[in-house]
């Protein structure tokens, strides 16, 4: 078949909704295109345990600990079917981690900032895994098979991450005038970046028309913020909240909030790498990928060995 | 919580179970995001989300136990070191993946034959509580004895840092085989483990392991003692200032 004969079936499986699946024809930019996002957000939910992991061995009580703990390890678990998804498109796991801890990919801003109290705690699951859960649940029908797949697995997770986060905020609103300052203080911080967790503006958006016309995308960057905004800020108000946003109103005509403007030099700074944790976050990867350097070279030499030993046992036998 | 000098002798073994499985199950959450693979950091996260879930059984017994109003928190929260009793070796720090492993090798195969036994304990509650960790411990057991035959046969590195790893632990033990008068009591009242009965198993099992891992049993046979009386290495101190430090923060709040 003639390059533009695939092109043809391709765009028309597009178009029926059919799903693309791995070893089917496909064109090299779509094929870049999934690569560079799959990688990316697998490399978030990696990066995204670090904040998280910080309050492991601080969590309040036994039962907040052990959810903390099973909601980390969950992220850990995304970021390996993530990476199979990935895979599937002919990049290895390695070449992904490479890139992630050369600083050359990149992941979700977000995980650039700090958790200073334990309510970050709670605002990361309500807002981030919130955010998260608004990006995600339109990728359950992107064009590609393994990558939906992956999303459908992972959104059911990640909505109940949510439920969990706002519910460390609804425990901390009804507390002490110590936890709800606490609570109010991380909203106040989390707030804008999760807004920034769905990227630029439509119009300054680059990749974003190509990926919609391919349905990777599904729905815009603008559309989905507004999405969240719609869905979050009764939730804050529902337990006495208040987001930090004096241009916040209900606007009767368009059955939404209208928002103010988002601070962009900062999120294009916190994408370039001079948000408050950037250096920490990339830091404690390479970290980690050094010294299990020797871990993973042993655990290579011992399975050489015994495929080698059960290769001489099979001689003999 | 109050502030106990000393405790029931049920009490006592109770919290030496509740602080083993709450102290190592902090120190592997340490791991969380920091693992040396992937799968492995999710193994780590599994086995500190079975040990903190053994340590919970455990800590709402001796609450219970301990009654005046006491829950798993206050007592996992509001102990001080002195009041800990841990053996040694689980408090000892992470260090390398190597060490990690040899402390929960150890730890693991004391706790296989010992919650084994538990399992025949005339108090009701502990008998349930070792039945139902021993399917995870069992797991616990094969992932330690796994990595460390495939560190101790890797590389010459990894056999290096293993062989270090076991004669740097080796020293804690002793504690967990070597009855006091508490582990005596509870035996004769048919609630506690005999720790003399299970003591060669572990032993042998852990010469096997070892064995099929290319390392050596340190020759120095020296054990430090005192973790499960409540005299801890300075470690402790450090593990309970982050465990505790919300609860110490702010008092007698709903999390
Ligand atoms: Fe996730
Ligand atoms: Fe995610
Ligand atoms: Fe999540």
């Amino acid at each position: 078949m003639s390059e533009s004969s695939m092109l043809e079936k391709f765009e028309d499986k597009i178009k029926r909704e059919v799903k693309i699946e791995p070893r089917e024809w496909m064109p090299d930019a779509y094929r870049k295109t999934l690569v560079r996002q799959i990688s990316q957000h697998a490399h978030s939910e990696i990066v995204g345990m670090l904040p998280e992991a910080n309050w492991i061995t601080r969590a309040p009580s036994m039962r907040r600990k052990v959810a903390l703990l099973a909601k980390v390890q969950d992220e850990a678990g995304h970021g390996l079917y993530l990476y199979s998804a990935a895979e599937t498109l002919g990049t290895s796991r390695k070449e992904m981690v490479d890139d992630l801890l050369s600083g050359k990919a990149k992941y979700s801003s977000i995980f650039n900032y700090p958790t200073i109290t334990w309510a970050d705690i709670g605002a990361i699951g309500w807002l981030v895994d919130g955010a998260a859960i608004m990006n995600q649940v339109p990728l359950c029908r992107t064009s590609y098979g393994p990558y939906a797949r992956a999303m459908v697995r992972i959104c059911k997770e990640e909505s109940f991450h949510q439920r969990q986060g706002y519910e460390i905020m609804l425990t901390l609103a009804q507390g002490s005038e110590e936890q709800k300052a606490m609570a109010q203080d991380a909203l106040d911080r989390w707030w804008w970046p999760s807004l920034m967790m769905f990227g630029p503006s439509d119009k300054d958006s680059k990749h974003s028309a190509q990926s919609m016309a391919w349905k990777i995308k599904r729905k815009s960057n603008d559309e989905l913020r507004q999405n969240f905004v719609d869905a979050t800020v009764p939730q804050a108000r529902l337990i006495g909240l208040t987001i930090p946003d004096p241009d916040l109103k209900w606007n009767e005509e368009r059955g939404s909030y209208d928002f103010g403007e988002i601070d962009w030099e900062e999120f294009w700074n916190v994408v370039k790498g001079n948000g408050p944790c950037n250096k920490q976050r990339l830091d404690a990867r390479n970290k980690a990928h050094e010294e299990g350097r020797w871990v993973r070279e042993a655990a290579l030499a011992f399975a050489e060995k015994q495929a080698k030993r059960k290769s001489e046992k099979e001689q003999v036998a | 919580m109050r502030a106990y000098t000393s405790y029931e002798p049920l009490t006592e073994y109770v919290l030496r179970c509740a602080d083993n499985t709450l102290v190592l199950g902090h120190r592997i959450s340490e791991w969380c995001g920091h693992g040396p693979i992937l799968e492995q950091d999710i193994a780590l996260t599994n086995m500190a989300l079975d040990l903190l879930g053994q340590s919970r059984m455990y800590l709402k017994y001796a609450a219970e136990l301990l009654g005046h109003e006491e829950t798993e928190d206050s007592v996992a929260f509001l102990r001080d070191a002195m009041q800990f009793r841990n053996s040694l070796l689980v408090e000892q720090p992470n260090g390398d993946f190597a060490h990690t492993i040899v402390r929960s090798l150890i730890f693991d195969s004391f706790h296989y034959f010992f919650s084994e036994q538990l399992i025949r304990s005339k108090d009701q509650q502990l008998a349930d509580i070792a039945a139902k960790s021993l399917k995870e411990i069992t797991y616990h057991r094969k992932f330690s004895s796994e990595w460390s035959i495939r560190l101790g046969d890797g590389t010459e590195e990894s056999n290096r840092r293993m062989q270090t790893a076991i004669d740097d632990l080796w020293r804690y033990k002793g504690e967990l085989l070597t009855p006091d008068e508490i582990d005596n009591e509870m035996k004769e009242k048919g609630i506690g483990v005999d720790l003399n009965l299970i003591a060669p198993s572990v032993d042998n099992y852990l010469s096997q392991v070892l064995s099929r891992a290319n390392l050596q049993l340190p020759q120095d046979e020296f054990m430090q003692k005192g973790g499960k009386q409540g005299l801890h290495s300075e470690h402790l101190g450090y593990i309970l200032a982050e465990l505790q430090f919300m609860q110490r923060a702010y008092p007698g709040l709903n999390w």
